[in-house]
Formats: C-alpha cells, sequence, structure tokens
C-alpha cells in the first residue's frame, strides 16, 4: 500500500472545484492513481461503486484538460459493448461540466461502419471499445496511424477478461499496441479477486513490473439465506417455491435484481413469477439469449426506475450502474464464493455502504451448498484455479490478424508476442507451430504447397497469398462461441426477433410445440430460412429452450467446505427439512466423506444406476462419467447415458455394476483418458472452440447462407478425419491440452483420487436415494453411442415401423 | 443383426447389415456405407463424393482443411467394391468438388481410381458441382437410364423409378443424427458418401414435398435401419 497522495498536487484547481461543485470526495486511490500515472502499469483493486472507473480516467482527464493533443490518447477496453456505451455518457458529465476539449466516442460490434472507417482515420482523444474491435483494429493496414499518439489503455472489469481466452486476445494485442506506441501506459481496473498478481501479470508488459493498488473493501455485506414457508423441493432448480416469499422482498425494495444461473431457470423462473404477480409490479427479464433490443429496453427501464426487479443471469454480471438496485436475490447455488462475492456488489453502489443479498437455495442440496458460500463470504475466503499458459489457438488466430495488417518477420512476432505475460513462456518450437498451421495448415500431408495461406517474400517477411483472405479472417476474429442459434420471430408480427435457440433444439421442435422465450409461450409453426417462425400460445406447460450458458464447476475450496459439512453430527445451521433429508440418507445409505468415495448402486425404472459422489465439480464428474462409461462399454456393460452435477455422477445403463472399485483405479482412468480422449462429444465440442478460434473453421462468409443447409458440414468430422489420418496435429494438441483446464478438468479427478487414496464405499440398495434423486431431473444428460444404444436403436425402430404399419 | 444373404441369378453376396426394399419393382439394397446395391445386375451407385473439397476452400482463400477427405472417401467406396465386386458403378453427381478439383487431384488419387475402375465399367453422371466432363477414366453422363430405373443428380417431381442425391438427406432416431435414404417406392433420394458433407434434415420442406407419404428414411450407420421418413 501506499501513503495517499494530497489530491491537490496533481488535482487541476478546475477538477477539485468540480468534485466540491457534485458534493464529491476525491477517494484516496482516485488522487493515488493519477500520482502514479507515469507508472507503465498499475493494477487498481476497487469494491463497486468505489469510483473505479473515473479512477481510471482521471489521470487522463487531467492530461488532456490543457488541450493541444493530437489524435488518441486512451483507449479504454471493457467486456462488456453496453458498458463502453455507459462510460462515454458518463464521461460527458465532467467534460461539459469543466469545458474540457476532450472528444469521446464507442467503437463496437454496433458501431455503424461508416463512423467506424472514420474513426480509423480521425480517432477521438479517447475511444472506448472491446477486446475483439481492438483486435479488429489492429489488423488493419493503417493501424499504426490509427495508434498514432496512443498514451494510455485502461482495461476496465480486468478480472472477467482474466479468465477468458477474450482476455488472451486482448494480451496479444496489447503487445502489438505497445510495439506501436512504445510510451503507452497500461492500467487495469479490477473488483476484489484471490490473486491480484496473478492479473498484474497479464497486464503489464512482460517483464515489467506492475505494482498493484488497493481501494477500501469497504464493509462486509448484509448477506442471509432467504426464509421460507415453502420447504425447497426435493429435486430441480428455479427456485419457484420461493416466489411468495421473492414478491414480498420485491415489494419491501427499490430494485431487485434476481440472478440465476443459466437462462432456462431464469425463463421458467419469470413465467411462474409472472402468474404469481397479481398486483402487477413491473418486473422484467434479462439474458444473452434475448435480442439485443429487448435486453436495452430492460436496462433503459431500470435506469429510470420503471422496474422493481429483473429477473437476470450473468449478463448483468458486470458493469453498469443499474439505477437504484437495492437488493441481490441469488436463486440457485452460488457455484463459486468469489463470483457471489461480485455479484452481491451490484445491489447499492454506494461507496461504504453494504451490499444486501439473500441467498434462494433451489433444492435441499442447494441448500446445504448456500450455507457453506455465506460461511466462506463471512470468512473473506475467495476462490479461485490458476490459469495456464496463454492458448495456441487464440495465439494462431493472432498470427492470422497480424497477416492481415501487413508482412512480419518471424522473429519480431515472437519477441513481441513474449511480451504479453501469458505467452512469456512460449517456446520458438510451439510459435513456429503455429505459424506453420496458419501458412499451411500444418499437416503430416503436405497438401497445400499452391494454395497456402500465409506465404514468405524474398525478405523472409509472411503474408497472406491471396488478399481476399483478409475479409474472412477479419469477419471471423474473436473468441466468443456461439453455439449455433437460430433466431426466433413473431410469424405475422414482423419487426425484431424475440430472441434465439439453439439450432439443435429447434431441430427436435414439430409444429404446434410450445416454449418459452423472453417469458412468453409462443408456439412452434416452422422454419423459415434460418428463422424460427412462432405465433402465440396459451397452454400451461411449454417446453423450456435449451440455452449453452456458461456452466460453472462448485469450485474446489466450496466443495471442501460442503463436504465437512455433511460429516458434523447434527446440523443447526441448516433449516430442519435438510437436515432432516440429510440424516435419512444417513439412515438410508450414507453420506459423502472427504476422504472416502461413495457409491450407490441401485435399479430404476428398468435401468441399472450407479451413483458416484466425487464432489469433484461439474466438469470433472463429468470426465469421471465419460471415462468410466467407455470402461463399462469395453466390459460390455452396456450403459447408456450419464448425467453430471458438481458432486456427483449418476450413469445408467443395462447391466449391474456389481464391483466399481476397479474401474476407479488411478493407472485405469488415466489410460481411460487417454483412450477416451479418441471420440467423444466433449473433446468435439472442445475441439470445435479452438478450430473455430484457430480459423481452421471460418463460420462468417461474406456472401447470405445458403439456403440448401447441406453446404457445411459438421466440425465433427473434421475432428474424426484429424484423429484418423493426422493424430499428431497441433489442433488436436491444443484440443487436450484445453480439455485438461475447461470441460475435462482432470486435475480435479487427480485431486479426488489422491483424497481419497482408495477408499471407497459402494451400496448396493434396491431403490434410488435421497441424495440421488435430484440426478434424475438434471439436464445436460450424455447419451452414449455403444452397443447399449445400438439395442435401444433396434428396439425404437421396429418401435416406429410397428406403429406406422409398416412391419416387413 | 445377422447378415442378410441374398441369393440373386446364382450368385450369392454378402451384404452385412443393409436393408432390402423394392423401387418400382427392382429388388435394391441400401448398404449401411451410405451406398445403393443392385443385386440382380451387379450395380454400386453412390452419390455426391465431392472429392478435393478442402483443396477448393484452400484455392478460394479460406482455411486449410485437414487434406485426407478424398482419402477416406475412396477408402471407404474401395471397401464396398472389394466385398461386392460390382460389375457397374454409378457416381450419381456431385463426385467432385468442381471442375477443378477434378483436374487437380493428385496423382495417387488418380491412379487409385484407375485401380478401382478396372474390370468394371464406371459412370460418372454430373451434378451441379461438376457439371461437364471430367478427364478420368469412366463415361460421362448427365443421366442414365438403367432398367426401370432412372439415374440422375438432382430428383425431378413426379419423376418414378428414380434414384437421385444432390440433397444429403439426415434423420434423427432416439436423438442420434445420421445420414440416410428416403424412400417411398417411387423415388429414392441417396445419402452424400464424400466424407466431407453435411446434410439437409428430412423433415425439410424440400425434402418433405417431394417424398409421397409413407416414406422411409433408411439411416446409415453400424446397420441400415429404415424408420417412417420424419417430417
Amino acid at each position: 500500500m501506499f501513503a495517499p497522495a494530497p489530491p491537490d498536487k496533481f488535482l487541476p484547481d478546475k477538477f477539485i472545484d468540480w468534485f466540491a461543485a457534485r458534493g464529491w470526495q476525491v477517494h484516496p486511490h482516485q488522487s493515488e492513481m493519477l500520482a502514479r500515472a507515469d507508472d507503465p502499469s498499475l493494477l487498481l483493486i476497487a469494491p463497486t461503486g468505489g469510483g473505479k472507473t473515473l479512477a481510471g480516467f482521471l489521470p487522463t482527464l487531467v492530461d488532456l484538460a490543457e488541450g493541444g493533443h493530437e489524435g488518441l490518447h486512451t483507449l479504454y477496453i471493457s467486456p462488456l459493448k453496453a458498458l463502453a456505451a455507459d462510460i462515454r455518457r458518463n464521461l460527458s458529465t465532467p467534460i461539459a461540466d469543466m469545458d474540457l476539449p476532450i472528444r469521446v466516442e464507442d467503437r463496437t460490434g454496433d458501431t455503424p461502419s461508416s463512423r467506424k472507417r472514420r474513426q480509423r482515420a480521425d480517432p477521438p482523444h479517447i475511444l472506448l471499445t472491446t477486446p475483439e474491435s481492438l483486435s479488429l483494429l489492429c489488423s488493419y493496414e493503417d493501424a499504426a496511424r490509427t495508434f498514432a499518439g496512443l498514451k494510455r489503455v485502461v482495461v476496465d472489469e480486468i478480472h472477467a477478461l482474466a479468465d477468458s481466452k477474450r482476455g488472451d486476445q486482448l494480451w496479444l494485442a496489447l503487445a502489438r499496441l505497445q510495439e506501436l506506441c512504445p510510451d503507452m501506459r497500461r492500467v487495469g481496473l479490477s473488483a476484489t479477486v484471490e490473486d491480484p498478481a496473478a492479473i498484474a501479470h497479464l497486464l503489464a508488459r512482460h517483464p515489467d513490473p506492475c505494482d498493484i493498488l488497493y481501494a477500501d473493501p469497504g464493509p462486509d455485506p448484509d448477506i442471509a439465506m432467504l426464509q421460507t414457508e415453502e420447504f425447497p423441493p426435493w429435486a430441480g432448480g428455479g427456485g419457484v417455491y420461493a416466489i411468495p416469499a421473492i414478491l414480498d422482498e420485491v415489494r419491501r425494495h427499490r430494485i431487485t435484481l434476481i440472478f440465476h444461473n443459466t437462462r432456462a431457470q431464469a425463463e421458467i423462473f419469470f413465467h411462474a413469477l409472472w402468474l404469481a404477480n397479481d398486483e402487477g409490479l413491473p418486473i422484467g427479464i434479462h439474458h444473452g439469449s434475448l435480442d439485443r433490443t429487448q435486453r436495452e429496453r430492460v436496462e433503459q427501464a431500470m435506469v429510470e426506475g420503471r422496474l422493481r426487479a429483473v429477473v437476470c443471469t450473468g449478463s448483468l454480471d458486470l458493469g453498469i450502474d443499474w439505477g437504484d438496485v437495492d437488493l441481490v436475490i441469488q436463486v440457485g447455488a452460488p457455484k463459486n464464493v468469489k463470483r457471489l462475492v461480485q455479484r452481491i456488489g451490484r445491489a447499492n453502489h454506494r461507496y461504504n455502504a453494504p451490499s444486501k443479498a439473500l441467498l434462494v437455495p433451489a433444492n435441499r442440496f442447494e441448500v446445504v451448498e448456500c450455507v457453506a458460500a455465506l460461511e466462506a463470504v463471512k470468512a473473506r475466503d475467495l476462490d479461485g484455479e490458476p490459469r495456464g499458459p496463454g492458448p495456441r489457438d487464440v495465439l494462431c488466430q493472432h498470427i492470422l490478424a497480424t497477416a492481415c495488417a501487413g508482412p512480419f518477420h518471424a522473429e519480431a512476432l515472437l519477441r513481441e508476442v513474449r511480451t504479453a505475460g501469458a505467452y512469456a513462456g512460449l517456446t520458438r518450437a510451439q510459435f513456429d507451430e503455429c505459424l506453420d498451421f496458419c501458412a499451411t495448415g500444418g499437416y503430416a500431408l503436405r497438401a497445400y504447397d499452391r494454395w497456402q495461406r500465409l506465404m514468405q517474400d524474398e525478405a523472409g517477411r509472411w503474408h497472406l497469398r491471396d488478399p481476399r483472405a483478409a475479409q474472412l479472417i477479419r469477419m471471423n476474429l474473436g473468441t466468443i462461441q456461439d453455439t449455433d442459434k437460430l433466431k426466433v420471430r413473431m410469424r405475422h408480427g414482423g419487426g425484431r426477433p424475440l430472441g434465439e435457440v439453439e439450432e439443435s433444439f429447434a431441430a427436435q421442435l414439430n409444429k404446434g410445440d410450445t416454449f418459452l422465450i423472453g417469458g412468453r409461450i409462443v408456439r412452434y409453426e416452422g422454419l423459415k430460412d434460418t428463422v424460427v417462425e412462432v405465433t402465440r400460445a396459451a397452454v400451461k406447460k411449454p417446453k423450456v429452450a435449451v440455452f449453452s450458458g456458461t456452466k460453472f464447476a462448485t469450485s474446489t475450496q466450496l466443495s471442501h467446505r460442503i463436504l465437512r459439512m455433511l460429516q458434523q453430527d447434527s446440523w443447526p445451521e441448516l433449516p430442519r427439512h435438510t437436515a432432516e433429508w440429510l440424516s435419512l440418507q444417513r439412515d438410508l445409505s450414507a453420506l459423502p466423506q472427504e476422504g472416502r468415495l461413495l457409491i450407490e448402486s441401485f435399479p430404476m425404472d428398468g435401468r441399472e444406476n450407479l451413483c458416484l459422489y466425487g464432489f469433484a465439480g461439474r466438469n470433472a464428474q463429468q470426465t469421471l462419467g465419460l471415462i468410466l462409461t467407455k470402461r463399462m462399454e469395453e466390459m460390455g456393460l452396456d450403459p447408456l447415458g450419464f448425467v453430471s452435477t458438481d458432486y456427483a455422477t449418476l450413469i445408467w445403463g443395462l447391466e449391474a455394476v456389481s464391483d466399481p472399485a476397479p474401474l476407479l483405479d488411478r493407472a485405469a482412468l488415466h489410460a481411460g483418458l487417454d483412450r477416451w480422449l479418441a471420440g467423444n462429444a466433449v473433446m468435439k465440442r472442445t475441439f470445435r472452440t479452438s478450430a473455430n478460434i484457430a480459423q481452421l473453421i471460418q463460420r462468417n462468409a461474406p456472401q447470405a447462407r445458403k439456403s440448401g443447409r447441406q453446404a457445411t458440414f459438421s466440425s465433427d468430422i473434421l475432428y474424426d478425419t484429424l484423429l484418423k489420418y493426422d493424430p499428431d496435429h497441433l489442433l488436436l494438441d491444443i484440443t487436450r491440452e484445453e480439455a485438461m483446464r475447461g470441460l475435462v478438468d482432470f486435475g480435479r479427478i487427480e485431486e479426488l483420487l489422491d483424497r481419497i487414496e482408495g477408499r471407497i464405499d459402494v451400496v448396493r440398495l434396491d431403490r434410488v436415494t435421497p441424495l440421488a434423486a435430484p440426478m434424475f431431473l438434471e439436464v445436460g444428460k450424455v447419451s452414449l453411442d455403444g452397443a447399449g444404444r445400438e439395442r435401444l436403436l433396434e428396439e425404437e425402430a421396429a418401435r416406429l415401423m410397428a406403429e406406422a404399419g409398416l412391419t416387413r | 443383426m445377422k447378415p442378410e444373404m441374398i441369393d440373386k441369378s446364382g450368385e450369392v453376396a454378402e451384404v452385412t447389415g443393409g436393408y432390402s426394399f423394392a423401387l418400382a419393382g427392382v429388388a435394391l439394397v441400401a448398404l449401411a456405407s451410405g451406398a445403393l446395391w443392385w443385386p440382380d445386375r451387379r450395380v454400386l451407385v453412390v452419390s455426391d463424393l465431392h472429392l478435393g473439397k478442402s483443396e477448393r476452400v484452400a484455392r478460394l482463400g479460406g482455411a486449410a482443411l485437414p487434406p485426407y477427405e478424398t482419402i477416406d472417401t475412396l477408402t471407404r467406396l474401395e471397401r464396398d467394391i472389394a466385398r461386392l465386386a460390382p460389375s457397374r458403378v454409378v457416381c450419381l453427381g456431385d463426385s467432385f468438388d468442381d471442375i477443378a478439383a477434378a483436374h487437380g487431384l493428385p496423382e495417387g488419387v488418380v491412379d487409385w481410381l484407375i485401380r478401382l475402375q478396372a474390370g468394371r465399367d464406371w459412370i460418372w453422371i454430373e451434378g451441379n458441382h461438376d457439371p461437364g466432363p471430367v478427364t478420368l477414366g469412366g463415361a460421362h453422363r448427365a443421366e442414365m437410364a438403367l432398367g426401370p430405373l432412372a439415374l440422375r443428380h438432382i430428383a425431378t417431381p413426379g419423376a418414378s423409378g428414380e434414384v437421385s442425391g444432390h440433397y444429403h438427406p439426415k434423420a434423427r432416431l432416439a436423438s442420434v443424427s445420421r445420414r440416410c435414404f428416403l424412400t417411398d417406392g417411387a423415388r429414392l433420394i441417396m445419402p452424400a458418401f464424400g466424407t466431407y458433407t453435411g446434410g439437409l434434415w428430412s423433415h425439410d420442406p424440400v425434402l418433405s414435398s417431394l417424398m409421397a407419404p409413407g416414406a422411409l428414411a433408411i439411416l446409415t450407420g453400424r446397420v441400415a435401419r429404415a424408420i417412417p421418413m420424419p417430417r
């Protein structure tokens, strides 16, 4: 920590007067940021509402106040387009009040292309943008001219970028910018995190140091579990049971944000809330699959105080000051203490006022998780997993984008890339492999000598063979993965789409099926071109659209807290219904322990079930399911599918598993991981992401989508082909590496094995147990395409033929 | 599933996992591989091979896709040829991803095709991707008649005894998606045989309007399996 500098030393009188006129105090961290404006990099950790953004901009405003700066001065980068627009509005107040000679503009995917072109030739003093738009700017031939004079870059909500490939894309773009503008200073603005030094390492130009400033974290939040008359259900999600109590809270507060973990749950909840909202409280819904204009309408209504509550997802996690929010309700277990703390900060954007939050467990198991999370918040025990080195798929994209801007030398680009902290450890061989991939595809079979993407000129510089490729590469920049989605539109209404559903969901719909979107029930009428056409419907029980919102795994720290709680003799801190449920589980079967693995085996609905309580988090439990079912397939146990939650994996099949312990042998699991890597859906999903980012697959094309969709083929085919003919290819290597950290999370299986050291308890029962029951209602079931599936396909085909009178 | 024994004209062809059906009175077998087998005349029909697709994408400035689809497609075709020893092979159009791809095939692939063609008739029907003669061996036709059957690339409304390709039909059974044949007794639409090909759902209006009520979808995969065509 540093002693606060006296504000008057660096702050011009004009600014001191302006603060005074508004009745504001300059926060110590704001004047500290000003005093250290010349630091090459600086990271500020501040709670929401701490004047963080102003702290980031104050040095810029002061520097520009006297006028005379030519061209771009400060680049502001935020993870949200909406945040960029909001900051532009907020900056306009001090600029207008003090009559500062400063031009501020934003630039996002929504900016009209005429303005974008003008911005490249004549940039404003302050440009507010996103990582994607920045990468695009850097990919133009005139990037050096656009960024001439750039002094500062401010990365807002850097904690949100640090966990994602959007961040990796940004660090590489910053390395590029620094090369163009050697004097550029870097500032990061972050919410409270568990490891600030890791973020500083990403922000700074490697190996420059980066100091960290801490603002006063403010008072502890006022947080509790919502008391309801109705008990939480035995199973399921959504928290619909708590609606009367939640409506009471909404009535008692000005604006309540009601957070859900998934978009589907937000939809179900909103629908149920609407039915129960007898007095017609104005309540909106906001999530990432809704159409942009719908979301903006809700945001505007919040700012204007016309809404009393908004049902939302992570789409409202970041940034903007959404009006007078004075209560946050989290429905469903929070999964991650750090994210919970940041979410709670959305309530009460006033500095030094405690934020108020209520947790609503969706079912009885989540009661336990919520209580564990409350204890962790009180202990300020934040969680997080360290992130590995910068991913190479993002590097491949960066190499292609760099080639779009002009010819480059491999050595110079490698040097530049290594100044990004995330890529500091990149080896020459790794870099060359990525470059070769971009140039030739990097296949064992050299097939593209005539049609290389990148060629070397006599001077040894790399450039695009076909200049037309630049447009295609630019159109596909970015790391955000939208799974294939189709717009949903009212058949006769015209106008804006209602939102989007996944193509796989749309494919299952038959005419007349109903589903929920944007809180409305609609009837599926048909597919027109690539738009799902619907009409209004009045039914009680619609289907729910499947949205692939991110699913977070319960953190290791939180899982351990839960396991320790389960081992208590009694649970006075839990509501009675939950305590009794746990007791019942203990009587009928057993409760999971930190140092042992509990496995239950029981028949249900004509299938044999195996439930493993690993408490390794959703992703690792998923991996466990994949490996074990692969082994069971080999052993002729005909598994049909499995489903995983954060605490257990349930496998069902046609045969009972009498002795599951050998399945969990460490060597067998490792071997299973290698064998299983060969061909499953999660690997294919992981591959698709990396193939999109590395631009092996270019989803966006200049011409409109072709009408006959047989022209495009699935990325799974590319994966299968590579695996068969080129198993050592770079993209398969990247896929394996990605699988280790993201969807696969094998590290946590290792953690589980270390924890149990072979102590496995197998319990055979004649029916489903209290703890296993919720598993059957989980979404995200994985079907296996093995011998068991063939048996079922045969039966299903025979049934359909018989039904249609088509027996042979 | 037991191997199906098809005993015709004194010869025995073993077709594992095929699905037998009739089209315009002709006994045909939809193979699990996606090829069509006419045992009486020993004719093997494949559609939409799209050879040279990856080369075409790269040539046009797109990504360098794994350049193995031609090898993979021909390997599967060779397997069916070796197993059934057809006296005639008909490629039902879009055999090449474009004309330039047909002319740009690597030497090894050309030799391979020549080996496959040895000792049998080989007919290239033209498609919308490869409209025009190719320099490779075999006869080139816009379409052809074989007995009561008409073989062409794109289905024509109202035709009967017609075998065509073009649409790459696919269908779903018990949440598994597979390439499929579509047949209603008067016409057959074949699945794409090429490795780098996508599919069009059988419930797409284009396919639904072509196929008469009561049509079957015969799914490819480990074994060919018929279901009522999903509409």
